[in-house]
């Protein structure tokens, strides 16, 4: 109802209807991660169920791609927080993705000890490989490519992350192959990271 | 010195609880349980520990500030390990991951905690995955859990991950981010010894800090501090990246120099190349030339050579490394990371990004060198977080001792020194 009986409320734009975030399909947790994230509250205090912000929009991210105008409403009011409140921090962490992004998302470390290991023919390979810059994805979805920073294994460098899975010591070459790969075996291309799969040996 | 956070990651099974059992693991935590919490900070406070995060603090004086007048109070364990050249934390929490959970049990007990968060970067997922798995672990055996070991003392141990911030790494920040805000700094005093984690007292440690708490319960604080030089002792991980045969992690003695790290375990720099450049102490930190490689690689060691042993995180760059593209590298990073908080930090590192890439690109000119000078010196020392001086660092250092590279580009317009493991063209981003 309107503060005026005469005029109607919200027929014309205001601010506050300023959207940043598409605002996707209609969204809820699937019965699983409304399980998951029931059990994720209760790390935190229950007045402090804010804590959970970061794991909740994760769950939403995992379930959807990416995070929506719809996915912040619904993880805002499981949360008792407002929506401005989630669009900060989702505005805020770079591994949230307000975009669609592809099934693969190519993320290779530009920071320094990869640099000088030869990063940026990693990337400039990647770039002739799929036909895409940094930032872009390509038509068919299956790849985003995007430059982060340190990702804390330098001492494998290259290093190059793909969805959650590192791939180390990365040339040029091995990433041509890896692209092959993805496309041929989809998710069983993603290998673990170095130290896993020594263990393993 | 023979390794001892590390002795076993090479070991397949290093990092189930059986293989820690057998291991003498828990031992120190059953061993504490029988002491009283402040004998505990006391036996940390004689062993000298210091922070292995990045500022050296010591570790027994920040159990003593946490007030114990106040609670629940918490233990935060910092494993957002973002630091560039930094990945020692990786390695301990993937190979070692019950010394941590330890290490996170004992503290609580000492500070009177019942809760300790683990904070771990958001792209740590493997890691994380290990970790959540030992702490389970953990939990069914009775480490963690109420009654630990039927002693009355409980603790529980969460993992929260992050996404992706660098900020999130400084200790205020870290809080926030844990509350559910974005990873912004708050002001200190008052410190989170006092005011926390949700307004309460709270102990924020890095990751390889609290794996040398259950070494100095078990083997005493005399043995611990005799391991190093005074007020550097216990074993220390060295991260060594960049143009050396062997990078890695290496755990050492502080008594170790540098040349020894990087000559010795790193087996030196690539074959047909020449030592140029060490940053020994992660990005944040001045650069020490060849000649000082005979420094202690200790707090107090490099800090008298004039750097830092921030992280430990040893870069070592050889004579192909152009140092305005290093700085501008650099740069972007700082750019990207920057929380946004205060205006020297957003604003300058961003004009220093752009003043760099313009001199890198040979566009710039003589008047942009006392340009980046005075951004510098405006971010240095103004801002809320230590992040304003890291950022500001990069440029000051390679100023100071290369000077002559950035007047090169400047009087040839062009990069003078194009190495070879760039690309051919430019494919950076400026996001
Ligand atoms: C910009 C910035 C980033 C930081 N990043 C980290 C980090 O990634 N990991 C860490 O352990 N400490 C980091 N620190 C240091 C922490 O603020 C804090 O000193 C440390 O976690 C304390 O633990 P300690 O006493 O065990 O070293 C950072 C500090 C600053 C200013
Ligand atoms: S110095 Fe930079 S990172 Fe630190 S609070 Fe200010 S803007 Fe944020
Ligand atoms: S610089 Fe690439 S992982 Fe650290």
């Amino acid at each position: 109802m309107s503060f005026h009986p005469k005029m109607a409320y919200g027929a014309t734009f205001h601010k506050s209807s300023r959207q940043l975030e598409d605002e996707g399909p209609s969204f809820a947790y699937t019965p699983e991660n409304r399980a998951r994230f029931d059990a994720l509250v209760l790390r935190y205090p229950p007045d402090r169920r804010r804590s959970a912000v970061l794991p909740a929009l994760y769950l939403a991210q995992y379930q959807q791609g990416y995070i929506t105008a719809n996915a912040i409403r619904h993880v805002a009011e499981l949360l008792g927080i407002t929506r401005a409140d989630v669009e900060d921090v989702v505005s805020f962490y770079t591994m949230f993705y307000t975009r669609p992004v592809g099934k693969f998302v190519l993320q290779v470390c530009r920071t320094l000890s990869c640099a000088v290991n030869g990063a940026e023919c990693v990337t400039e390979a990647l770039v002739d490989k799929i036909g895409i810059k940094p930032g872009e994805t390509d038509p068919t979805g299956t790849f985003t490519l995007l430059e982060v920073e340190c990702l804390g294994a330098c001492d494998r460098a290259p290093v190059v992350m793909v969805n959650d899975a590192w791939h180390e010591c990365q040339r040029p070459e091995d990433v041509s192959t890896l692209v092959d790969d993805l496309k041929a075996r989809g998710e069983g291309a993603l290998s673990g990271c170095y130290h896993v799969v020594e263990g393993k040996r | 010195m023979e390794p001892i956070l590390t002795k076993y990651v090479r070991e397949p099974n290093s990092f189930t609880l059986d293989f820690y059992l057998q291991h003498e693991g828990y031992d120190a935590l059953k061993l504490a349980l029988t002491k009283k919490p402040d004998e505990i900070i006391e036996m940390v406070k004689a062993s000298g520990l210091r922070g292995r995060g990045g500022a050296g603090f010591p570790t027994g004086m920040k159990w003593q500030f946490v007030d114990k007048k106040s609670s629940p109070r918490y233990i935060a364990c910092n494993a957002d390990e973002s630091e560039p050249g930094t990945f020692k934390d990786h390695l301990l929490m993937e190979r070692n991951p019950h010394l941590l959970i330890e290490g996170c049990a004992i503290g609580c007990y000492a500070i009177g905690a019942k809760v300790a968060y683990i904070y771990i970067r958001g792209e740590f997922f493997h890691v994380q995955q290990i970790l959540e798995k030992a702490i389970d672990e953990a939990y069914a055996r009775g480490f963690l859990g109420k009654n630990i070991q039927g002693s009355g003392f409980d603790c529980d141990v969460y993992i929260h991950r992050g996404a992706g911030a660098y900020e999130a790494g400084e200790e205020t920040a870290l809080l926030e981010s844990l509350e559910g805000k974005r990873a912004q700094p708050r002001n200190k005093p008052p410190f989170p010894a006092v005011v926390g984690l949700y307004d309460k007292p709270t102990a924020v440690n890095n990751v390889e800090t609290l794996c040398n708490v259950p070494l100095i319960v078990a083997k005493g604080p005399a043995w611990y501090s005799a391991l190093g030089p005074e007020k550097n002792g216990g074993p220390k991980l060295y991260c060594i990246s960049g143009h050396v045969k062997r990078p890695g992690v290496y755990e050492a003695s502080m008594h170790i120099t540098l040349r020894e790290l990087i000559e010795g375990h790193a087996g030196g720099v690539r074959d047909g190349h020449t030592l140029k450049a060490v940053i020994p102490g992660g990005s944040s930190v001045p650069i020490l030339l060849p000649d000082q490689l005979d420094t202690q690689a200790s707090f107090d060691g490099i800090q008298k050579a004039g750097s830092l042993l921030g992280s430990a995180a040893i870069v070592v760059l050889d004579e192909t490394t152009c140092m305005v593209w290093l700085a501008e590298n650099l740069l972007h990073f700082y750019r990207h990371e920057s929380c946004g908080k205060c205006t020297p930090c957003r604003e300058g590192t961003d004009w220093l990004h752009q003043i760099l890439r313009r001199i890198e690109r040979g566009e710039g000119q003589m008047k942009d060198l006392d340009l980046l000078q005075s951004v510098a010196d405006n971010i240095a020392g103004k801002t809320l977080c230590a992040f304003g001086d890291a950022a500001a660092t990069p440029v000051l250092t390679t100023l100071k001792h290369f000077r002559h590279e950035y007047e090169a580009h400047v009087n040839e317009g062009r990069c003078t020194l194009p190495a070879t493991w760039r690309a051919r063209q430019p494919v950076g981003t400026t996001h």
